[in-house]
């Protein structure tokens, strides 16, 4: 075979896999975009202060999703509170302290495991220990711990990752200079790491804040008209946590339960909290890339 | 600075935590998801009317699920699309709860075709038996096998999943034994799939809740339904009037709420709610397109609640086809 003949045919190959690779990013950008467009075209019209400022309703057209935002608003922060902390801590110990034994592999095993686990199963294992175990109740605190568990598989492997991409230099210098491992990691691979792991915790929530299966085995709501007591009062001590007790319902459960009614005017206002809940998600997404790209910026080495 | 205000935050973390505020009128209502917009239509009337001064919520755990939260003592009220079991009734017995069986609507279990379909006039339920039963799966695939006369083309099933109350239901009254059903077919537990299948079909059959046939009634058929052991013995379409007569059988059922004597004795919340729930179910059930009992049925609730009968009328044993009346003469036991 001539060379010019083998050039030919592996130009060939080259491009057939091209056309296969656009194919296959296509296939999930047209979906999302399809999805966004026809959820746009049915919904858009909703998207208007009464349907945000609204309870739960038997009539389609004074429906809203009052309810539903600021439970899933009061739940993510809960989440984020417990998960963040919690989860960086376990991805700096198991980076920068844990000694590389069968224990810490074992570990590690673990936590690749738990972020394969179905989320139902976190949801039936908060039902137990949470609301009964614990007795926390059916309450905002429950959800947000819940779904916390779900995503500090994810918070811990991104931290890990962060903490992996900063040169080991930079620690051997600072440890040269006698510092402790905790002065490395408080003065130096937090503050680099940082872009990394926020990025993570924005990624993970915009995947909890999707979940409906372990909050409705907790015992989230559907139907509720009233909101969780203001975290601010007027009489001292001001500040009030008593919204962590609160029964809740949140958008996802929501839109579930409007799809799955008799009456078809009730899709329109699924697909209106379709959009909210869509909405949320890309613009934490689109935060995760902004924080990202400002962090980058500012490291220099 | 810094650390102050770190462990001021955690000061008033932990106060928080301290005190738990239940002081609050709250009525827990949990349960089947097929009377979940009778409830909710009662319970936003209901704070309406109270200025939000007592606070209503409703959750859809499903029938089952309902239930093992009312037997746990979690919830005041649980919705349900079928009498408790035997099961239940023992568990409630155990943890001492005691509670009063309400009928509040009537579910019609509507078997629907495709607007297109001229040939189905009516169907037994023997005819619905041969399609439906475990035996048929696989071997009754066309319409002629049916009854002779109908066209020899295949049946495209549509019916419910295997989780949901309305399967239980329609297994036990067509085919005589709750959950025995051919496997065959297109199940789902959201309803609305199920009428976009048999709409997009021509030769499709299914059956779902009454509430699910009335939006679309222009554009799907109901199929009247021949029983022998009915009352009338023509076929019977399913209707308010049909059903309010006790004459659409077997297919129709009622649904129930299910309240703790407890809640009732010490919340007067409760007995408010579950009052102006019997007095209004008429008029919001058919805002929302559900089917009211008779009026009698409701005014029988209220004794029922005035004198604190407790128990079911129907001892554990899933039963199908029983008129309102029946049912309502029925004594509760407990």
């Amino acid at each position: 075979m001539e060379y010019s003949e083998i050039i030919r045919k592996r130009k060939r190959e080259d491009f057939i896999f091209n056309v296969i690779g656009i194919f296959c990013t296509l296939v999930g950008i047209v979906t999302l975009g399809a999805l966004i467009v026809d959820l746009v075209m049915d919904g858009f019209q909703k998207l208007n202060w009464q349907f945000f400022t609204s309870y739960p309703s038997r009539f389609a057209d004074k429906a809203g999703i009052l309810s539903a935002w600021v439970g899933t608003l009061l739940v993510m922060l809960v989440t984020a509170v417990t998960a963040v902390p919690l989860g960086v801590a376990a991805g700096v110990y198991l980076e920068e302290y844990a000694r590389r034994n069968w224990l810490t592999s074992l570990i590690e095993i673990n936590i690749a495991n738990l972020a394969g686990v179905p989320s139902i199963v976190y949801g039936l294992m908060a039902l137990g220990l949470l609301v009964y175990q614990l007795q926390l109740g059916q309450s905002i605190l429950t959800g947000g711990i819940t779904l916390a568990f779900l995503i500090l598989p994810i918070v811990i492997v991104s931290t890990r990752e962060a903490l992996r991409t900063i040169p080991q230099g930079i620690r051997e210098a600072a440890l040269a200079l006698g510092s402790t491992n905790w002065q490395v990691v408080r003065h130096h691979l937090l503050p680099y790491a940082t872009g990394g792991i926020l990025t993570g915790v924005i990624i993970a929530l915009s995947r909890a804040i999707g979940e409906t299966a372990p909050l409705v085995t907790i015992g989230a709501l559907t139907f509720i008209a009233f909101l969780p007591p203001s975290p601010i009062q007027s009489e001292p001590p001001y500040i009030s946590f008593d919204w962590i007790w609160s029964p809740f319902s949140v958008l996802p459960i929501q839109m579930f339960n409007w799809v799955s009614r008799p009456d078809r005017d009730f899709a329109v206002n699924a697909a209106g909290a379709g959009l909210a809940l869509i909405t949320a998600t890309l613009s934490l997404n689109a935060a995760a890339i902004f924080i990202r790209y400002r962090m980058r910026k500012k490291i220099t080495w | 600075m810094r650390k102050l205000l770190s462990i001021l935050v955690l000061l008033f973390l932990l106060m928080s935590c301290a005190k738990r505020q239940e002081s609050e009128k709250l009525i827990k209502i949990d349960g089947s998801s097929t009377l979940f917009p009778v409830t909710e239509a009662v319970a936003e009337e209901f704070q309406k009317q109270k200025q939000g001064k007592i606070r209503v919520t409703v959750g859809i755990s499903g029938t089952g699920g309902g239930f093992k939260k009312f037997i746990r003592g979690e919830i005041d009220i649980a919705n349900a699309s079928r009498p408790i079991l035997k099961e239940e009734m023992e568990q409630a017995r155990a943890n001492g709860i005691e509670y009063i069986e309400l009928p509040v609507a009537f579910d019609a279990l509507t078997v629907v075709v495709n607007k297109e379909n001229n040939w189905v006039d009516y169907l037994t339920v023997e005819e619905l038996k041969k399609v439906w039963e475990p035996e048929a799966q696989e071997k009754i695939t066309k319409w002629s096998q049916i009854r002779p006369g109908f066209p020899d083309e295949k049946i495209v099933l549509f019916g419910a999943g295997a989780d949901s109350g309305t399967f239980d239901y329609f297994t036990d009254a067509i085919v005589g034994k709750p959950k025995a059903s051919r496997g065959d077919y297109t199940a789902s537990e959201d309803d609305n799939v199920l009428v976009q299948g048999i709409e997009g079909n021509k030769y499709s059959l299914g059956y779902i809740p009454f509430a699910y046939y009335a939006p679309h009634s222009d554009r799907m058929k109901a199929v009247p339904i021949k029983w022998d052991k009915n009352k009338v013995k023509e076929p019977v379409v399913p209707s308010l009037e049909n059903v309010l007569a006790g004459i659409y059988n077997p297919l129709s059922r009622p649904l129930f709420i299910y309240v703790s004597k407890k809640s009732l004795e010490e919340k007067p919340e409760v007995r408010e709610f579950v009052e102006f729930y019997l007095k209004m179910a008429a008029t919001l059930a058919k805002e929302v397109k559900y089917l009211p009992l008779p009026e009698k049925a409701y005014e029988m609730g209220l004794q029922r609640v005035a004198r604190m009968q407790t128990g079911t009328g129907f001892g554990g044993i899933p039963e199908v086809g029983l008129g309102i009346e029946e049912i309502l003469n029925r004594p509760p036991k407990s």
